[in-house]
């Protein structure tokens, strides 16, 4: 089944012209309108009448996404704020979020996107689709519902949290399509068990997980436990958010970026070089159809290669393979984007605390967890108790604060911290390394 | 009239009780008193020794978070109701007991308790007012 069958169908001749146009008209609106794009591109010599095909793009400077930070928060719109009707934000390293601004168009873009993904995982009107994705500044809520609107689907805008109810309403309501992370599936699955019900039997088919990486295993594992389909989603905020690729139910294999609103690039994140399809590297996305935030070959940090081979499903749109890994150390638990740095700058600004700390990533019974282990040194030691909880306290405060995530914080022996000559290896992802 | 009680860092993991007493025997200290106070993460053993100084600096050697902290020796007769009589006293005060332990002595028949207060000086003055022995650091260390 395929939503858009005209656009979702384009011999890949019609779809590389398409791209062309639009990546031209793209680049000639935000050099007249963004004053980033503009200096970016003088200083790079490049100028809009040079794109003449689509290799051209790669004259183009690439956008970082400390571009983004350093343009907080509206530096980087091509509108003025009065036609940017809704306003998206991701959590930033220093504190201060990562902004997007849509404008009526780009927002039925998005919906129409995720209409279209929802299709290829399977769905169609009719479905009930269980949205426990978080609904407020996080992309995926809202992504997701509009999405299914437009599909024509009944929502539950459910958002995250409150598992019992989630259970409840899942077999009371009859959910047949869930979106959320992967891993919460499987919370879900164990939850429902605790309350005597067998997710297996409810009504659900499908599921949408996103928002995190995931592997072959747990796609086994998920459509087992929870007796659906197990279909992957990719997006981000910078670019869209939900709905920039998506699987299709016929194969499972490799997500379809949306080529008529996407250009992806596949490079060398140490040289910049465009590698071939087929090699992997670093995932870069021109976007060509927004109108709000144009983004032109932002660097995304995920790793992944491209499938040009047709697929089974008819659509054209190439395959991005399931993404394997990141080229900063960004880690992203419970769903939410974690550095290591913003630790350590917590570290830092308690007195007396040496930043000699490791964080352990695991994951039980199908939730993140992670624990912060901290050196005792003589300056932060304490013959009382309550003194060395306190300070174990607030710094689990402080990372609940900074990075709404709730963790464990371990006091340990000072050198038990393995030191190193270069980087330190602070991060023991122990879900990657089963 | 204060003690010196030395307070190491813990982790909860297997040996390191044995370690510590093992570096501390082979720098020819000998423990007096001792109390283990623990969380589920990690723990913190306070001890009086004979030669506090030496002692601090074997265990930092090794490796080893050490701190010296003052606490309040106080002697107490072992019957019933002994210690009943001490707290009383302090109860009476504005002094708060952070923490205690206590040891018998080998000859007499006095118990040694170990206090950690919040306000020591006004501690001691308490307690002696009342009568109450309070004893010298160099008693403890040799006792």
């Amino acid at each position: 089944m395929i939503w858009n069958d005209e656009f979702e169908t384009l011999p890949r001749e019609a779809i590389q012209s398409l791209q062309l146009k639009r990546l031209q008209a793209t680049v000639e609106r935000v050099s007249a309108t963004v004053p980033y794009y503009q200096e970016s591109f003088k200083k790079a010599g490049v100028t809009p009448g040079q794109i003449k095909t689509l290799d051209d793009l790669r004259r183009l400077p690439f956008t970082y996404k400390q571009d983004m930070r350093d343009n907080y928060p509206y530096g980087l719109f091509a509108v003025p704020l009065d036609q940017i009707v809704r306003i998206h934000a991701s959590s930033g390293t220093t504190g201060k979020p990562t902004v997007v601004g849509y404008t009526r168009r780009d927002i039925d873009n998005w919906a129409e996107m995720m209409a279209r993904s929802f299709v290829s995982a399977g769905a169609h009107r009719g479905d009930v689709i269980h949205n426990a994705y978080g609904y407020g500044l996080f992309t995926g809520g809202l992504g997701a519902h509009y999405g299914a609107e437009k599909l024509g689907a009944s929502v539950i805008p459910m958002s995250g949290g409150n598992t019992k109810k989630q259970i409840m309403i899942m077999k009371d309501f009859g959910s047949t399509v869930l979106t959320c992370t992967p891993s919460y599936s499987l919370f879900l699955a164990e939850a429902a068990a605790e309350e005597g019900i067998d997710i297996r039997e409810l009504k659900l088919r499908v599921g949408i997980f996103g928002a995190e990486p995931w592997s072959e295993e747990m796609r086994n594992e998920i459509e087992e436990k929870v007796n659906i389909k197990a279909i992957d989603i990719y997006g981000l905020s910078e670019i869209l958010g939900p709905g920039v690729a998506i699987e299709c139910i016929e194969a499972q294999k490799g997500l379809h970026i949306w080529e008529d609103h996407f250009i992806p690039e596949i490079i060398n994140p140490d040289t910049g070089e465009t590698l071939p399809d087929g090699e992997l590297g670093e995932l870069v996305i021109t976007t060509i159809t927004k109108e709000g935030i144009p983004m032109v070959r932002y660097r995304t940090r995920d790793i992944t290669r491209i499938i040009a081979e047709p697929c089974i499903c008819g659509r054209t749109h190439r395959r991005l393979a399931r993404m394997s890994g990141r080229t900063d150390d960004m880690l992203i638990i419970r769903g939410v984007n974690v550095f290591p740095s913003q630790i350590e700058s917590i570290l830092v600004n308690i007195e007396g605390v040496e930043p000699h700390y490791q964080l352990i990533v695991d994951r039980e019974e199908n939730l993140d967890t992670l624990e912060v282990q901290v050196e005792v040194n003589e300056r932060v030691f304490s013959d009382e108790i309550k003194v060395l909880q306190d300070l174990s306290n607030r710094i689990r405060k402080e990372i609940k604060d900074l990075l709404g995530i709730s963790c464990k914080v371990r006091l340990v022996e000072p050198k038990s911290i393995a030191r190193s000559e270069g980087k330190a290896k602070r991060v023991y992802d122990r879900r990657t390394e089963a | 009239m204060k003690v010196e009680q030395i307070s190491i860092f813990i982790e909860n993991k297997s040996g390191r009780l044995a370690e510590v007493t093992k570096v501390l025997g082979e720098a020819g200290v000998n423990i007096r008193a001792l109390s283990l106070a623990d969380t589920s993460d990690f723990g913190i053993l306070r001890l009086i020794v004979d030669k506090t100084d030496p002692a601090q600096s074997a265990l930092k050697e090794r490796g080893f978070t050490v701190s010296k902290t003052e606490v309040v020796a106080v002697e107490v007769p072992d019957r019933p109701l002994g210690l009943f009589s001490i707290l009383q006293v302090l109860d009476q005060s504005k002094v708060n007991v952070e923490y205690m332990y206590a040891f018998v002595e080998r000859c007499g028949a006095n118990a040694v308790i170990i206090f950690r207060f919040d306000n020591a000086e006004e501690a001691i003055r308490v307690l002696t007012e009342k009568g109450i022995t309070v004893l010298h650091g160099e008693r403890v260390y040799t006792m």
